[in-house]
């Protein structure tokens, strides 16, 4: 299971889907939450209320900062009409029997479990008001409830969730068919604004994240890892380092002697290192300098970066690839006879997560028992891979989700679980494994470089009537392409237009790639939405009517399916941002607006960018205004921020980010050589979510794509210079 | 070797003077709200105040801070939330959340010394607290809000809450 299958998935899918090795049927997740016991006290899995009114919801999934600590207690609240002052959020234990698949990836998280919670909530409902017509002797159908309370209409009588959490507990817990799920407009939370529930910890700085666990007897440690992906510890000054005050124990792990692949459900793998175990992290940290230690290299990266992109570059001279991905209608033919043809290429490098909690975890490994603290994106998939590497049965690992400082795709992996776990196993107590920053830049998995040769076919109408993507793609085994580094089958334009030809070549790289926040799509959108600018142009077309009329007839490319293309939202957000910007009005001299849509993770978002360019390149982003439709609006705060945060994290990837490689190292160590975007660069953002009627989707990944080009696309406006290759610093641009 | 945290008189005699003030806040002490980003001070994660000044904890050796007084997150609102944490959780602030201990200790420093800040004077003493969030835009707003609610009351009266404390807490001591 790849984090491409995640977010191709849809809910029918998803049940079926059984990835994860659960007890997931085709009842439905909510069914299979509803069989199992609920905690002490409880109506169910999710629901715990206590007689003095408070209601505990659990939060299923983790949280690395998409806020689905909120969002998703929040719909359980909504059908379950909770007061939400009085609701509390806690961390789910991880427990696929009870919780389906707990992960944070794809955007998925809402989407997936929109029905299940909803139904969780009312059920929940349905028991306070069965238990309150037992208890008043009325008929339910005369009762009603109001945000924590039961009513009786006729008496006025009242009784808080409270005083009838006990009688409520020993009903019978209804079935999915015994609710009726509330209509959008009685909605009394869901779309309104609701205030991060851990907002009150992260202010006062509690302890939250995965760095800040501590448990009795543990010790610290570091561990050193070869520069090279697959190097392997041959010895080490081991005695030299073990003399060391506050140093308890260092030793190798040899490893494995190829490097990592992003495999999230099968992967053990262990890069080779030295572990130092410490008395405190600064002792393990220090303790470093005087490490000195012979690399086994045989197994080991020889990447050049530098040298991948001329490869690619050299691919790139053809029209076509060695492989076909896909062929539409008569390319060749479209192409022969098109009034004019143009071409481009589309290039992106190797960049980082750089999520601002480096990796880490706390792990407490015996004999025949596992326990993890792990802010993991997939602790599901820490527990399979950990009893995989540990051979022990998944019921003997215990796994707890901890808040995560920053997520974007990074913490998908477990690696860095896996590491604590046999450190804490040699040592025999509980670990506390904390990467350093240089650890955390040079052993990522990248978001992989891209190459994209791209033609447009354009009528004497000036209509776009065929294309061609010869897409270039890293490879580790000549066979498939590298994680993030591919093109699946798409919408649009493969779907759209008569005449496409998509066309796949290989070059070889095994640096570790993984998904980086909204992968694949995050740099295919600069390309597409890039080259459909300039193909506008050449058209002599306005770029926003183009696109538009690009989009083709009103279709939803499979009905009921949200992770499908539905033009007619397409249109919708263009024509809202475009109004939103009012675009089309006169700038001032080096000023410009540009345009940028695209439909990912089931959400149809377009951004417009309004840009100055200096003399010396210096790029000022005034605003960004954006529009999306994601369906209905769980937490409007929440969705507007994850919308703002993709404009700032595009922004920040655009502009000066790049992993170099060198004889398979990263190059790059420490913020000082890698940017992230500063507050005085950050642009004004403007957010419009359209009313839908449509089920929510997710809001972290959706609205980065669309930023790139919409800023790339202005900068041209401004001042006439089209950038191709990201970042944009290649082309002597910066963000001022 | 003697100095004062968030009021309390702490003696850090048996630690490595090396040790940067970040780890004896979080490994020795518990205080964890102070966060690791770079050691390098290029993320501004580790923002304590050193005095009355902002500092990055990761490059404060524990052993040039005798007699110094420290205040971190944890010391900045006591049994309240100072105006600048209050104004953070009204507009919502946080997404992960792991750098906003610095940047709010950041925007506090700046507004005692600064009650009314221009947006150069935010921008220019926020630029050294990186958020990869992006939440850059509720930054400003928050660091605004909370200025106006500052000028509606005693600005210095709340921005000596931590101070008072500390005194409080030496004299116990």
């Amino acid at each position: 299971m790849t984090l491409g299958e995640f977010s191709t998935v849809n809910r029918r899918d998803f049940i079926r889907w059984s990835g994860f090795g659960l007890a997931v049927t085709g009842q439905g997740l909510s069914a299979v939450a509803m069989a199992q016991p609920a905690p002490e006290g409880g109506l169910n899995p999710y629901v715990v209320i206590h007689e003095d009114g408070r209601v505990l919801i659990s939060a299923p999934n983790p949280d690395v900062g998409q806020g689905v600590n909120t969002s998703l207690p929040m719909i359980v609240a909504e059908e379950l009409d909770a007061d939400w002052a009085a609701v509390e959020v806690i961390a789910a234990p991880v427990d696929p029997q009870r919780y389906g698949a707990q992960f944070a990836g794809g955007s998925l998280s809402v989407r997936n479990r929109w029905t299940e919670l909803r139904t969780m909530g009312a059920t929940a409902r349905e028991m306070l008001l069965r238990a309150a017509a037992a208890s008043w002797k009325v008929p339910q159908e005369q009762l009603t409830t109001e945000p924590g309370q039961v009513v009786h209409g006729a008496t006025g009588r009242r009784a808080s969730y409270g005083e009838l959490a006990a009688l409520a507990a020993q009903q019978p817990v209804p079935g999915e068919g015994d609710v009726t799920l509330k209509d959008s407009a009685d909605y009394r939370l869901l779309g309104s604004r609701v205030v991060n529930a851990a907002a009150e910890d992260i202010v006062r700085g509690h302890s939250l994240f995965g760095i800040d666990v501590v448990v009795p007897d543990m010790v610290y440690a570091t561990y050193v890892k070869c520069p090279r992906p697959g190097g392997t510890p041959s010895s080490a000054n081991l005695d030299a380092v073990k003399g060391l005050p506050g140093v308890l124990d260092a030793f190798l792990i040899k490893g494995d002697a190829v490097p990592p692949v992003f495999d999230l459900r099968n992967s053990t793998h262990v890069a080779g290192g030295v572990a130092i175990v410490a008395t405190n992290t600064w002792a393990a940290f220090k303790a470093r300098r005087s490490l000195q230690v012979e690399w086994d290299t045989a197994g080991a990266s020889r990447d050049d970066s530098a040298a991948i992109e001329s490869q690619a570059v050299k691919a790139m001279e053809q029209v076509q690839g060695d492989r076909e991905l896909v062929r539409t209608g008569d390319p060749d033919r479209a192409f022969a006879g098109a009034a004019s043809v143009l071409s481009a290429q589309y290039l992106t490098e190797f960049i980082s997560h750089a999520q601002l909690e480096p990796q880490g975890c706390v792990a407490h490994v015996s004999e025949d028992r596992a326990e993890v603290w792990t802010s993991s994106q997939t602790p599901g998939f820490a527990q399979i891979t950990l009893g995989k590497l540990l051979d022990l049965p998944a019921g003997n690992i215990r796994v707890h989700q901890v808040r995560g400082g920053g997520g974007f795709g990074r913490r998908l992996s477990n690696e860095y679980v896996r590491e604590a776990a046999l450190i804490s196993q040699r040592v025999g107590k509980p670990v506390k494994l904390q990467w350093m920053r240089e650890d955390d830049m040079a052993f990522d998995f990248y978001r992989a470089p891209t190459y994209y040769r791209l033609e447009g076919a354009l009528s004497d109408q000036g209509e776009l009537v065929a294309w061609r993507n010869h897409v270039v793609s890293a490879s580790a085994d000549g066979d498939k392409a590298n994680y993030g580094a591919g093109y699946r089958n798409k919408d649009f334009p493969d779907r759209v237009l008569a005449n496409v030809h998509i066309t796949q070549s290989l070059v070889p790289s095994v640096t570790p790639t993984g998904a980086w926040r909204a992968p694949e799509s995050n740099v295919y959108a600069f390309a597409e939405q890039s080259f459909l600018h300039e193909l506008a142009l050449a058209a002599n077309r306005d770029h926003r009517e183009f696109l538009m009329a690009t989009l083709g007839e009103d279709k939803w490319y499979e009905d009921g399916n949200l992770g499908r293309l539905h033009t007619v939202r397409a249109r919708a957000v263009i024509e809202a941002v475009t109004r939103a910007a009012d675009w089309g009005r006169a700038l001032p001299e080096n000023r410009g607006l540009g345009l940028g849509f695209y439909f990912s993770h089931a959400g149809h978002v377009a951004e417009v960018a309004e840009v100055s360019v200096d003399d010396r390149k210096g790029v000022t982003v005034h605003k960004v205004w954006a529009a999306a439709d994601l369906g209905q609006i769980v937490n409007l705060s929440g969705a507007e921020n994850q919308f703002q945060g993709s404009v700032v994290d595009g922004l920040s990837a655009l502009a000066n980010q790049r992993i170099s490689i060198r004889e398979g190292a990263v190059q790059q160590r420490n913020f000082d050589q890698y940017d992230l975007l500063r507050l005085p660069q950050r642009p004004d953002v403007s957010v419009t979510f359209l009313s839908s009627d449509f089920p929510p989707s997710g809001a972290g990944e959706p609205a980065l794509p669309p930023l790139a080009p919409a800023v790339c696309n202005a900068v041209f406006a401004a001042c006439g210079q089209r950038i191709r290759s990201l970042p944009i610093s290649r082309q002597g641009f910066r963000i001022a | 070797m003697q100095l004062t945290i968030n009021g309390q008189a702490q003696d850090l005699r048996d630690i490595d003077p090396e040790m940067p003030l970040l780890w004896a806040l979080r490994d020795i002490l518990g205080l964890v709200g102070t966060k690791y980003g770079c050691g390098v001070a290029q993320c501004g994660a580790c923002t304590v105040w050193l005095d009355d000044n902002p500092v990055r904890s990761c490059q404060l050796t524990v052993g040039a801070l005798a007699g110094r007084r420290i205040t971190t997150i944890e010391g900045l609102g006591q049994d309240e939330l100072h105006p600048v944490q209050r104004a953070w959780v009204e507009h919502d602030v946080a997404q992960c959340g792991y750098c906003q201990a610095g940047q709010i200790m950041s925007a506090a420093a700046l507004l005692r010394r600064d009650p009314s800040p221009s947006m150069a004077a935010i921008e220019s003493a926020m630029a050294g607290n990186l958020c990869r969030c992006g939440t850059y835009t509720r930054i400003v707003a928050a660091i605004q809000s909370a200025a106006q609610n500052l000028a509606q009351i005693d600005c210095y009266e709340v921005g000596e809450s931590a101070q008072a404390a500390g005194d409080r807490g030496a004299a116990a001591v």
